[in-house]
Order: structure tokens, then sequence, then C-alpha cells
């Protein structure tokens, strides 16, 4: 791998760049690895890129249907945060806020993580309330997150409409000061390159169409459009059609999945200097480095898989941002999309073994799971290694539905579904 | 935006509708002695399919009845709407729900 650097810039600066290499080999899938990987988002390549840093395993590969991240790594809005109520959330959320802030230097790729400040916007009583709770279960949990009056808020984003002739004036909001963003393709791209240099094959345009068990039941390799890959453990990390890949070897998910769409507007100069979420009108915004405003609206209100939302969602998200800032109204929107995002009953991810051995599975992200890329990673590469969940993961079990002891964020959501 | 044949009212755009998950769950019959497990399949499990899906949905700003659908999920395209209470036309489904 070559090493990012002062001094490397120089040096092929001095060679008109003419120097730099691929940033991954283009891996031809080998007949048997000691584990796989479906899925090659951002979950799923920090799961390798850990698997081989931290526990050793270095003959894996990761399987892509499509190109590194081109699902919902690349389509989000990149918003990162830990503010979640509940122990089990916050502890989850907050390792992987801890690992962005070093995430660059670890990986020796710019990620452009910002902590600039997330914004939770209320706009009624309940609203509140909720927030409020929120804010007291953070701090009981280590996590910071402060209560802002409405001039507050203002002052620390000035674009802000606090009038209080709106339909949703703004009553207060939560400001979680740690949070931020980071550049989303730069995740999966600083992952991919750590990974390819400690030997682990990351396999393009290769989708899984099949998985092998053994007498046993046991899970022994999976077919692919590119052939069988056998391995005796395969890690499943593949977001919206998990519920399509986990169908393969025989395991149905409480999962749905939905469409999720997100906008950018033409750049303009920097006018943003935070994150901001309203979950009552569904509105999400922050500037990009490029100047661009980064838009996300809600799902759509059936289970799709079809990568585009529709257009009354959207339309109705920028009725809220151009109600909440004013000053946007005349900017023009340069593209929409959608990504599919699997939803859990109460909107918590699964991170676990699976009734099949060898078989794990990191899915349920639903519409948060850009945030949680390094820490879920993280936890779930623990899992596969040791066949064993990180203490952290450990309540992020599929038994939970049976057991009812559901990680209800759905009910507390600081965001709305 | 899609375009929803309601088979009481016709064709009407989708804001009229509210969508009511998966078609033909059905309600554990003696719901004391069913298992957890049980439970948790009626609660949570659902089909999720990549292809023909049967659904349910409302015209909840129309006649305010429920029916169900067969939507493509990779389209969106609605092969066919029946009342709730009927069952999917075979030839449609090929018994694959």
């Amino acid at each position: 791998m070559q090493k990012f650097s002062a001094w490397s810039l120089l040096k092929e600066a001095f060679g008109g760049h003419q120097g730099w290499k691929t940033q991954w080999r283009r891996a031809e899938p080998k007949a048997e690895y000691d584990a796989v990987i479906i899925g090659g988002g951002g979950h799923g390549l920090g799961t390798a890129y850990y698997l081989a840093a931290e526990h050793g395993l270095t003959n894996i590969a990761v399987i892509e249907k499509g190109w590194i991240g081109g699902g919902n790594t690349g389509r989000n809005t990149t918003i990162i945060r830990s503010n979640y109520l509940f122990n089990e959330s916050a502890h989850l959320y907050d390792h992987s806020l801890k690992m962005w802030k070093d995430l660059s230097q670890v990986l020796n790729y710019n990620t452009m993580f910002s902590p600039r400040g997330v914004m939770m916007l209320a706009h009624t009583v309940h609203d509140t309330q909720v927030i409020k709770r929120h804010v007291h279960a953070n701090r009981g949990n280590g996590v910071d997150n402060e209560w802002l009056s409405p001039e507050e808020a203002k002052a620390f984003c000035p674009i802000l409409n606090i009038e209080k002739n709106i339909r949703y004036p703004v009553l207060g909001a939560a400001l979680q000061r740690r949070g931020g963003v980071a550049r989303h393709d730069t995740v999966a791209w600083g992952y991919a390159r750590a990974a390819d240099a400690l030997g682990v094959d990351i396999i393009e345009n290769c989708e899984v169409t099949g998985m092998i068990k053994n007498a046993h039941g046991a899970i022994e390799g999976i077919e692919t459009s590119r052939g069988v890959i056998r391995a005796k453990k395969v890690g499943v990390v593949a977001a919206g059609n998990t519920s399509v890949v986990m169908g393969y070897a025989g395991i149905q998910l409480p999962l749905e999945s939905y469409p999720l769409q997100a906008l950018v507007s033409e750049p303009v100069k920097p006018l943003m200097p935070c994150v901001v979420m309203s979950n009552t009108i569904h509105a999400y915004m922050s500037q990009s480095d490029k100047g661009e405003l980064v838009i996300g609206a809600g799902t759509d209100a059936y289970n799709s898989y079809t990568q585009r939302g529709a257009l009354h969602i959207s339309s109705h998200t920028l009725e809220s941002i151009c109600e909440l800032f004013p000053m946007v109204r005349r900017l023009k929107m340069l593209r929409n999309w959608g990504g599919i995002v699997d939803t859990t009953p109460d909107r918590s991810p699964i991170i676990a073994k699976t009734p099949v051995k060898g078989l794990y599975v990191n899915c349920g992200w639903g519409t948060g799971g850009f945030k949680a890329t390094p820490g879920s990673a993280h936890v779930f590469a623990h899992t596969i290694a040791h066949d064993e969940p990180h203490p952290i993961n450990a309540p992020f079990t599929v038994e939970r539905f049976e057991e009812g002891n559901l990680i209800d964020e759905a009910a507390a959501a600081a965001v709305a579904h | 935006m899609l375009v929803i044949h309601c088979p009481y009212c016709g064709d009407r755009p989708e804001l009229e509708f509210s969508h009511g998950g998966q078609a033909h769950v059905i309600r554990p019959k003696d719901p004391s002695q069913a298992t957890d497990a049980q439970w948790a399949e009626f609660l949570y499990l659902r089909k999720n399919t990549r292809g023909l899906f049967a659904e349910r949905w409302r015209h909840v700003r129309g006649c305010g009845r429920f029916f169900n659908a067969i939507r493509d999920t990779t389209t969106d395209q609605f092969v066919v709407t029946y009342r709730a209470g009927e069952q999917p036309p075979a030839s449609v489904v090929g018994g694959a729900l």
C-alpha cells in the first residue's frame, strides 16, 4: 500500500502524479477462504478490515454484487451521532462515534470526519419532553447532549427560522457537539484499501446466488455468479437485500426493506455550520464541503427494492426545509436518489450469530446505519472471529423478538421512521 | 406516485391510501396455546419478498375499506388488487405466495 503523507504527496508531485497506483487489487475469487463477507458496503469492508487487522484472519474475501460502496454507503446523508435513548444503543453508537475520531489516522485515508455538531429540533410539547428525556438518558450514559433554547439554537445555526408564526415553530433543540458528518465514499474506499493491504480479496460484480450447507447444517460455502466459494464462516452484511441472501440459507428475519430518499442542492458558499435534524416534520440538512446542501427525506410508505422514492415524499421534506430555512427557498435541487434500508420492528440492528453454524448476520440498520459503520464492523468482526458476540453487540440478537427483549428505539426514536 | 386500483372505487392516487403490510398473516387460532416462537412469527416475521408480494392497503381517504394487492417490489407495479377475505387469483401468483 502506498502511504499517504506530506512526503509522498511531494514525491508524487515531482513525478506529475503519475506514480499513484490503484487503491486495491481487482481480485479474482479463490476456491476457498477462511471467511467470506457478503456485502461490500462500509459495514462489510470494515468487518473484513477488523478481521484482518485485529483477529489475524487474512485469508478472507468481501463479495459485492455491484461496486464497492455503491449501495447505501454511497447514498446516505452521512450524519454521525450517538444520542440514542436506550443503554444498549448508546453503548453501540458511542463505541462507533469514538472510533470515528481517529479513523482517518488508523486507515491512513482521509474520511473527512467533521464533528460540527448535530442539532435535533423540538416543535411540540411532546417533542420537547421526549428530547429532554433523551438528553438526560444520554448524559447518564456518558454521551454528550444538551438542551438549547430557540435563541441558542439560532446562535448555533444562524439560518434557522425561529419565528413563532410557522406551522411547526422551533421550541428548542438538543445538541450533540461530538456529532457531525463524514465523507461517505471515503469510508468504503478507506476500509477497502486498508483491508486489501492486509491481504483481503475484494471481489466486485459477484452476486451471491445460494448457500451451501453440510450434512450437519453448518455453512460450507456460497454459490455466486462467478462460481462456488468455500468458507467455514460467512458474514452477511447485505443491507436492503439481507432477506434475500439469508433466504438462501433458509432463514427468515424480522426485516422489511423500504426506499429512503436523499437530495442535494446546487452548491453554494458556506451557510450552514452544523447538521440540523427535525423528526417531527421530517427534514434533515447539512452542507457538504463542496457546498451542496445535503437533505434527507423519509421512507416510502410501502416496502420495495426499487432504489428510488416517491416524489411526494421528497416534496414534503422540501416544504419543511423551506419553512425552517427560508433563505434556501430559491435553490435548485441537483439530484435525488433512493437507497433500500432494511428495518427491524424495534428499529435496532441485528448483529449476531444465526441458527446455522458458521453463518453470521449484521443487518437491520434501517435509516441510520452510516454513523455506526466503524463500531458495527468492529463488533461484528469480533463476533465472527470468536464465534461469540462482543459485549457491546450481545443484546442485538435475533432471539430478542421471541424473548420480548426489544431495544425499542422505534418508540423512543430520536428520529421518526 | 403510484396509481392504485381500489376494488371498490377504481383507480386513485397513492396519497388516498395507507399501506397495511404483508397480507394473509394469520393470528394464532388459540392465542393462549401459542408458543413464544409462534407469537414472534405472527408479530414480527415478514416475507420481505423481492418480487411478487401480497400486501394489504386501506383506501383511508376514500371508501375506508381494506383490500389486498399483488405488487412487484422490484418495479412497484401492481399485478392485481382483490377484496379483503379473498385469496389472490391463482393465475397471477401460481401458488407462490
